[in-house]
């Protein structure tokens, strides 16, 4: 990674922002605070209709609230005009909404080009980001998005948001539409891309294993109101309401398990032969268990090319009782 | 056959007259429909009313339009091509409002999204989206003109109707036979170039 995608990110002040659509009895979003620090991955969760993506679209103006303000990075998003705040701001939608008429290149070029970039730093940009998300540039600069694969496409999509070295990126339902392995690749270089480019992140979703897949904090939303806003594992083992508790299947540890890194539930140990059973250090304990149901006593817990520790059943209790409290 | 071979000034003559009603006509139409048609594919009241009155004006039988028209702007081209781009409306606004109202929200949506101004995502979204049933209402309008300006003769307006409006009073049928058969060439070459247009503008 070269320095030059690193962009730290802005921090996203949302507060009281209700929300109406014309001819609705109700609000939409009914008086939101949230507090985003700059550089955070936040997953607003919850079902259709709870407001989640209409909350989104407040903080690029494609929603404009009848109440509250919203603030990036310190500044209301209503002292500039619409347009100039969207091109500081990446956006990613479901349907990918790339152009059908335009080139990978010149999908990833539009707001460059708005922008009025010359067309050599606009092309060395294209390439760029068409590696910095895993695409030849070479192979892929000039196809059309119907010849991409649906997970190509989304690749697409998010170069296209990053291509201003926005501060903000946010990203609807980005994944609903490819397969599930696609899918998961696809989280995957969204932390990965998280990690390195340092860019605060909104993400909405109604993926539940999605949100503890990526999140830093969950935003759990019903009907235009935050139920509950906390860490996954907060989310998972407190949570605040019986309809959290619900949609996220809180009761289901395994699922806390795959929260946790076997390097903290371990009992360290030194100098020991490694055994047939290993997790990697930073692998999940949901691992871990799944080899202790195959039949291990004790797992090893593989730390570069030694046994940092081991886990047994008892050690996995213990972690996820700490995690609770 | 004998009429052609005699008489090719006369042919060539009649047959510039009319492509030359027709593409004034087409020309007038489509400046006035293109910004129309975007105006009104988005405000769908304002748009149905729009099309319901083209929609009537289409009903009325093209010999009985001229009539209506002759009395106000009398015998010539004026009332000729008043008719013709009429005709020509309906069919190219229709296909404008479905274009525009054919593009997909999402990518209207991206546009906005990426901070592009409504002019940006009309010229570089929903009119490149919407181009090939655009042009598929611009074939469609070329061969009914093509067809129609026969009867531009009936108001002395020319073209090749007037062959076969003198063909038909003077008992003269091959020289009506010759004007209406270069009227449907006239027609076949048309929808097959624009065909190929439409093919070239959708890969």
């Amino acid at each position: 990674m070269t320095p030059d995608h690193r962009q730290s990110g802005a921090a996203v002040r949302l507060h009281d922002v209700a929300v109406r659509y014309p001819g609705a009895d109700r609000d939409a979003v009914g008086g939101v605070d949230l507090e985003i620090p700059a550089g955070a991955l936040v997953v607003l969760l919850g079902p259709s209709g709870c407001g989640k993506s209409t909350l989104l679209r407040t903080v690029n103006r494609l929603v404009v609230p009848y109440r509250g303000t919203i603030a990036v990075d310190g500044r209301d998003v209503t002292t500039s005009d619409p347009e100039t705040l969207r091109r500081g701001i990446g956006y990613v939608i479901q349907a990918v909404g790339l152009f059908p008429h335009l080139t990978v290149a010149q999908n990833v070029a539009i707001v460059p080009q708005l922008l009025s970039w010359s067309p050599q730093e606009i092309a060395a940009r294209v390439d760029e980001l068409l590696d910095l998300v895993r695409l030849e540039p070479a192979r892929y600069r000039s196809r059309l998005p119907r010849e991409l694969s649906g997970g190509e496409q989304q690749r697409v999509g998010v170069a296209r948001a990053l291509a201003a070295r926005p501060r903000v990126l946010l990203m609807d339902e980005p994944f609903g539409a490819v397969d599930a392995i696609v899918r998961t690749s696809l989280q995957d270089e969204t932390v990965r891309l998280h990690r390195a480019l340092g860019t605060t992140i909104l993400f909405v979703t109604h993926d539940v294993d999605e949100a503890l897949r990526l999140a830093d904090r969950i935003v759990v939303m019903k009907d235009g109101r935050v139920e509950q806003d906390g860490t996954p594992l907060r989310v998972l083992a407190k949570p605040a309401t019986a309809y959290v508790e619900a949609l996220l299947d809180a009761k289901d540890a395994v699922r806390r398990l795959s929260l946790l890194c076997a390097r903290d539930a371990m009992v360290p140990a030194d100098g020991t032969a490694p055994g047939r059973y290993q997790v990697a250090a930073n692998e999940t304990l949901r691992a871990a268990l799944s080899l202790l149901l195959e039949g291990a006593v004790r797992v090893d817990v593989i730390d570069g090319d030694r046994v940092a520790g081991a886990i047994s059943f008892d050690d996995i209790r213990a972690a996820l009782v700490a995690a609770e409290r | 056959m004998n009429f052609v071979l005699r008489h090719p000034g006369e042919i060539a003559w009649r047959t510039m007259e009319h492509v030359e009603l027709v593409l004034i006509a087409l020309v007038i139409a489509c400046a006035i429909a293109l910004p129309l048609g975007i105006y009104i594919a988005r405000n769908r009241r304002l748009g149905d009313i729009v099309l319901g009155t083209l929609n009537v004006v289409y009903t009325i039988p093209s010999l009985a339009l001229l009539a209506l028209l002759v009395p106000v702007f009398g015998i010539g081209t004026t009332t000729a091509l008043i008719a013709l781009v009429a005709y020509a409306l309906m069919i190219l606004v229709r296909n404008v409002v479905a274009g525009i109202r054919g593009v997909p929200f999402a990518l209207v949506d991206a546009g906005r999204g990426l901070g592009m101004t409504a002019r940006q995502i009309l010229w570089r979204v929903e009119i490149p989206q919407a181009l090939p049933v655009m042009l598929g209402g611009v074939r469609l309008a070329t061969i009914t003109l093509i067809a129609l300006a026969t009867l531009a003769s009936w108001v002395n307006a020319g073209g090749l109707g007037t062959l076969v409006l003198y063909g038909l009073q003077h008992d003269d049928p091959v020289r009506a036979l010759a004007g209406s058969a270069i009227a449907a060439l006239l027609a076949v070459a048309a929808d097959l170039s624009l065909r190929h247009l439409e093919r070239l503008v959708r890969s």
